[in-house]
């Protein structure tokens, strides 16, 4: 019943085990970004484990759509190194080339923004839009081309008989829902998603959010999700990262975060939430 | 027995930025719980008996002290272990109960109740049919296990949250006053549970308000006192 005594106790702890196996797939290091006047990036680290979902929160301008766009490889940090642990890649991706780049982009990593208008071509079909990532990756054949785009928007839950309605005619809801099988179309190792419910209605909110819970169960797919929406990241992110002014604040386990937040910073912002 | 938990010099407060103030939640807590055994924490209100789960749990990060889990893969410091192992630990060997249901909006009590056996690999079907049997067992109608869990009153909630908990053995587990809000059947059912995961080799930690149901489990207790400044110590 007696602990040991705090030596012998620490000889136990001395050589943790190995508990994880696998490596990171995303490995950030010190990434730091300025535009003009405005730092955007200061020094952000981080990793994120295979099927894992990140959380990151943080206000606007806390750097969080800067961070995503670079993961995105849209753009190149003044310093800073970026790795993902799929064979055949440089140990930094910021040194590909655009071409390089694009083709990563198209292949491995998908994207859903928060307006739509970035990610889709409001005025081609919704299935077009899904089906262009396999153009991309160098896919000629119609009927593939179809079948692959039917299964991606199939499993985003987007109602088959707007197949190939344009997005332009469609709600915000049904938007996401092709942004996102556009991402998948591709079954990509990392999934990046800015504010992906923010502007819809709370119950299609709802139906979004269980999408993504399904794809990740099912696919195990590796996401970075940033969102200003508490309930969002509770939901859904095994990890949290905080942000503001470009830094990150604090990092930890979800559960952790919101009940036990050490930064001034992050207990403002939990202590907000209605 | 083999040992499970190795807790040494814990120490737990809050700093509220916002008040400039630092609230003490316990201090000083040692003790240690081997494989098949059941502490019960006791003490009033704010002696830091939910304090102590959480921060075992890694919910609450400790400012010093040693949590020290014997793992099956060997000896882990839970107080210190990076996230990602916690995360591991979670899902296959501690396990946490609380009163509070965190259901996802639209996921059905019984995919709710399966979702652990499918993390440990188990066909969809097989978990499901687990899943309904624990459904039952803890008296959920059958009518409710394919409606979405935020629905239901609070007890209900609960019995699916007991479900998913339980139903896989772990090698620790937490318990936070898991029979608040239960009625007489599902507190029966409960106790049963527990009983057999004890004597399958699961540690045990729990807050219980009515320590009467599980009177006959406890093995030890652990008195945290009103004021983190007094030592807590063990009773027989």
């Amino acid at each position: 019943m007696v602990p040991r005594r705090a030596d012998d106790l620490m000889t136990l702890a001395l050589d943790p085990p190995r508990l994880v196996e696998t490596r990171p797939l995303v490995e950030v290091q010190a990434l730091s970004l300025r535009y003009g006047e405005v730092q955007a990036l200061r020094d952000v680290s981080l990793n994120v484990m295979p099927g894992e979902v990140l959380g990151v929160v943080g206000e606007s301008g806390s750097g969080k759509s800067t961070l995503l766009r670079l993961l995105n490889l849209e753009e190149t940090p003044d310093t800073g190194t970026y790795g993902l642990d799929l064979a055949g890649l440089p140990d930094n991706l910021f040194s590909l080339d655009r071409y390089a780049r694009r083709m990563l982009c198209a292949t491995r990593i998908g994207i859903v923004y928060q307006n739509p208008h970035l990610g889709l071509l409001m005025r081609h079909s919704s299935s077009g839009n899904v089906a262009e990532r396999l153009l991309v990756a160098g896919e000629r054949r119609f009927a593939t081309l179809r079948a692959a785009a039917r299964s991606a928007l199939e499993a985003s839950e987007f109602p088959l008989e707007r197949f190939d309605a344009p997005p332009a005619e469609l709600s915000g809801g049904m938007q996401q829902r092709v942004q996102l099988a556009k991402a998948i179309a591709l079954e990509p190792a990392l999934l990046l998603l800015d504010e992906p419910t923010t502007g819809l209605d709370v119950s299609v909110q709802a139906l979004v959010l269980d999408t993504l819970k399904q794809l990740q169960a099912a696919r195990a797919i590796t996401m970075v999700l940033v969102s200003h929406d508490l309930g969002v990241i509770r939901t859904m992110a095994d990890r949290v990262v905080v942000m503001r002014g470009g830094r990150i604040v604090e990092t930890g386990l979800a559960d952790q975060v919101f009940q036990d937040p050490q930064h001034p910073y992050t207990q403002q912002l939990v202590h907000a939430k209605l | 027995m083999s040992r499970v938990l190795d807790v040494y010099d814990l120490v737990k407060s809050f700093t509220m930025h916002h008040l400039a103030a630092e609230l003490g939640a316990f201090e000083g807590v040692s003790f240690s719980l081997d494989a098949g055994e059941f502490l019960l924490l006791r003490g009033p209100n704010g002696a830091g008996k939910s304090s102590l789960l959480r921060t075992i749990y890694r919910s609450y990060l400790p400012d010093r002290g040693h949590v020290l889990f014997h793992s099956t893969a060997g000896v882990v410091d839970l107080a210190r272990a990076a996230d990602v192992d916690i995360a591991v630990l979670r899902r296959r060997e501690i396990g946490f109960v609380t009163q509070f249901l965190t259901a996802r909006p639209r996921v059905a009590a019984e995919a709710l109740v399966a979702e652990p056996l499918r993390h440990a690999g188990e066909p969809a079907d097989a978990a499901l049919q687990t899943a309904r049997r624990w459904l039952d067992t803890f008296g959920v109608r059958p009518g409710l296990w394919a409606a979405y869990p935020t629905t239901f009153s609070g007890g209900e909630q609960q019995k699916v949250n007991l479900a998913r908990a339980l139903i896989l053995p772990r090698r620790l587990l937490l318990l936070d006053e898991p029979t608040a809000s239960l009625d007489r059947q599902a507190r029966a059912a409960l106790v049963a549970r527990l009983a057999e995961l004890k004597a399958g080799g699961t540690a045990m930690i729990g807050v219980f308000h009515h320590p009467g149901d599980v009177e006959h489990l406890v093995d030890r207790a652990l008195d945290l006192s009103s004021d983190p400044a007094e030592h807590s110590h063990v009773a027989v």
